[in-house]
């Protein structure tokens, strides 16, 4: 009796430390966007002032932050979006074709997403900088459909797998072309992984720094990471803390609320996944 | 390279009669197969390969500064052969080199020793059944939905001089200056961000394990710690070696987080994708496709030792299925296992 008393209390105390461990820091950026921005160096747990200043100075004219969210879902979008429109047909044959050189093919799409970025963004930026991409989507999206690409092969290729093979093949023998199969049997069951897939790759783009800081000079181009690490303060040369918190809450919170919703389907992609 | 005979047959595949298993029909499926692979080999051999390629030409050629035989300028691209490799390893860049491959290598190996450490023992207290697991399930996805910048500026706003840390620690630390401190600010933030992940991917591993397993060494006399060395981890650990190879790889190219919590250019955090993203934002493009290709190489050593020595297997459970799902084709799978 007392044994399992003790078992559940330190099972809770735990749970708690993980939670601590988790949701501390981004308490900590939370609180500190709502403290008023010359209380903003006090340690206090919850502010003495409720405010809304620092939010108000994200969205103020010389920041540009609304043009930057804007770029910010062109681009983890347009990504999003390619992605699946090639990678579920490379998915697709890779779990349900039978070729040659199959793994061979998925191990070098797997092999491909331990490449490191920099290796990529030299030549890519060179050969932008010639053809005068720099400052544009394409220029942005291009480079992080090669990070997007193999994960969600990768991803897709997994749960295509799971599906039935007789369904399928059930419908072939009632008179159904492989592509009607695939569009009207294989697609609407692997509806959730397809948008697991999804979700995973819009948040693995829309938190893409390296390519957007490097493809971009212009300020009314930058995507939303970059800009919020750019904010310059009032004073000139300190850091704007209380606005760059403000900022992080704005960007974090829409896909925090995304990852609870979805929490799910997140952790079987990412199991699935086994990456990033 | 079979393409022309197979044109006809492809033909009459997809004219979409549902025909027997014959020759045409292998064809069909291998044409389809080109046809649904090529998109995305395309787009990775044009934004992979082709970097790869023309990374490795460019740093051998470096920016024209200097002058010919006949005393002209010379403009452009010029042909310099191994001189940018060598700049890296001799002279006065040699010492901002060692530097960045030390910090490279000591992030990667910090930060995936604890993040590995805390993501087990928090996998270990998650499978305890419990109400509040839903919880802490969400909560563990938190970290790592932030992104990496935006957590930069976070810990940034944390390990300020009179920032919560500390005051926390009631310590006047100058986190991020330079020197140890810088170092260990970043290794505290990314393993934040990253440890939970691991957590999750072992929880995963753990659920897998069959209960009756522990059941029976309960009942042979094995305690708490023998059961977590001689059945949990063995059990867990094909999960943990993938996961551990891919966080291995993403701290070797790290560059987000210390370029926004400590500065670029800063000896104490410099990473090797960061001298290589100096070197290129100062248009010293060849330099930087040399420092880049040397990252490169790194990496892949990396990942070479740890799937020859450890048997991470990535694309094991893939293959799995396949085997188990088209018995037939036993044969070809076995020896392409022992290939």
């Amino acid at each position: 009796m007392t044994g399992s008393a003790v078992k559940r209390a330190l099972s809770t105390l735990g749970f708690a430390a993980v939670a601590v461990y988790c949701l501390a820091p981004f308490y900590w950026m939370a609180i500190s966007a709502f403290r008023r921005p010359q209380d903003q160096f006090d340690n206090t747990l919850v502010p003495s002032r409720w405010s809304w200043e620092n939010f108000s100075a994200v969205f103020s004219g010389d920041n540009g932050f609304g043009r930057a969210l804007l770029n910010s879902v062109i681009v983890a979008g347009a990504t999003t979006v390619l992605t699946l429109l090639i990678g579920t047909f490379t998915a697709y044959a890779l779990a349900r074709l039978d070729f040659r050189f199959k793994n061979a093919v998925l191990g070098l799409i797997v092999a491909t997403t331990m490449f490191p970025g920099i290796s990529q963004l030299v030549p890519l930026l060179k050969l932008f900088t010639d053809i005068k991409w720099i400052n544009t989507y394409q220029a942005m999206v291009l480079p992080s459909l090669g990070f997007a690409l193999p994960l969600s092969v990768w991803l897709l290729t997994a749960f295509f797998r799971q599906l039935p093979f007789e369904l399928e093949q059930a419908a072939m023998v009632d008179g159904c072309t492989r592509g009607q199969a695939f569009r009207k049997i294989i697609i609407p069951l692997a509806a959730p992984g397809v948008f697991t897939t999804a979700i995973l790759t819009f948040i693995a783009a829309w938190n893409e720094f390296l390519i957007a800081l490097s493809m971009v000079n212009k300020k009314e181009m930058q995507t939303a990471t970059v800009a919020i690490s750019k904010f310059t303060g009032v004073s000139g040369f300190d850091q704007p803390f209380g606005t760059q918190m403000a900022a992080g809450v704005v960007v974090t919170v829409p896909l925090i609320a995304v990852v609870l919703v979805f929490q799910r389907r997140i952790v079987a992609g990412l199991t699935a996944g086994g990456v990033k | 390279m079979t393409t022309t005979e197979s044109a006809p047959a492809a033909g009459t595949a997809a004219a979409g009669a549902p025909r027997g298993r014959g020759k045409g029909d292998v064809q069909g499926t291998r044409r389809l197969a080109a046809l649904l692979l090529s998109p995305t080999l395309l787009v990775l051999a044009l934004v992979i390969g082709y970097p790869v390629l023309a990374g490795f030409r460019e740093s051998l050629y470096a920016r024209g500064e200097g002058l010919d035989a006949d005393g002209f300028v010379v403009e452009g691209d010029r042909f310099v052969g191994l001189d940018n490799y060598t700049a890296i390893f001799q002279g006065d860049r040699a010492d901002a080199f060692w530097n960045a491959f030390s910090n490279t290598t000591f992030f990667t190996l910090t930060t995936v020793v604890l993040e590995t450490v805390i993501g087990v023992a928090m996998a270990l207290i998650m499978q305890q059944a419990f109400r509040g697991r839903a919880l802490v399930r969400a909560s563990i996805l938190v970290p790592w939905a932030i992104p990496t910048a935006i957590s930069g500026l976070l810990w940034r706003w944390i390990f300020q001089a009179d920032g919560a840390a500390n005051a926390v620690l009631r310590q006047e630390i100058l986190w991020t200056a330079d020197g140890f401190p810088a170092k260990a600010a970043v290794v505290i933030a990314e393993v934040w961000k990253t440890s939970p992940f691991i957590g999750l991917l072992v929880l995963a591993g753990l659920q897998m394990i069959p209960r009756d397993v522990y059941e029976a060494a309960r009942v042979d006399g094995a305690g708490p710690v023998q059961q977590f060395f001689r059945i949990t981890l063995p059990l867990v650990k094909p999960a943990l070696l993938v996961a551990v190879l891919f966080r291995m790889l993403d701290v070797l190219r790290m560059f987000d987080l210390p370029a926004v919590l400590i500065g670029v250019n800063q000896r104490s955090v410099e990473t090797l994708t960061m001298i290589a993203w100096f070197e290129a934002s100062n248009l010293r493009y060849g330099s930087a496709a040399a420092y880049a290709t040397v990252l490169f190489l790194y990496v892949a050593l990396i990942a070479y030792l740890f799937v020859k020595l450890l048997g991470a297997d990535i694309i094991g459970e893939a293959r799995g299925r396949t085997r188990r799902a088209r018995p037939v084709r036993t044969a070809r799978g076995r020896r392409r296992a022992a290939a």
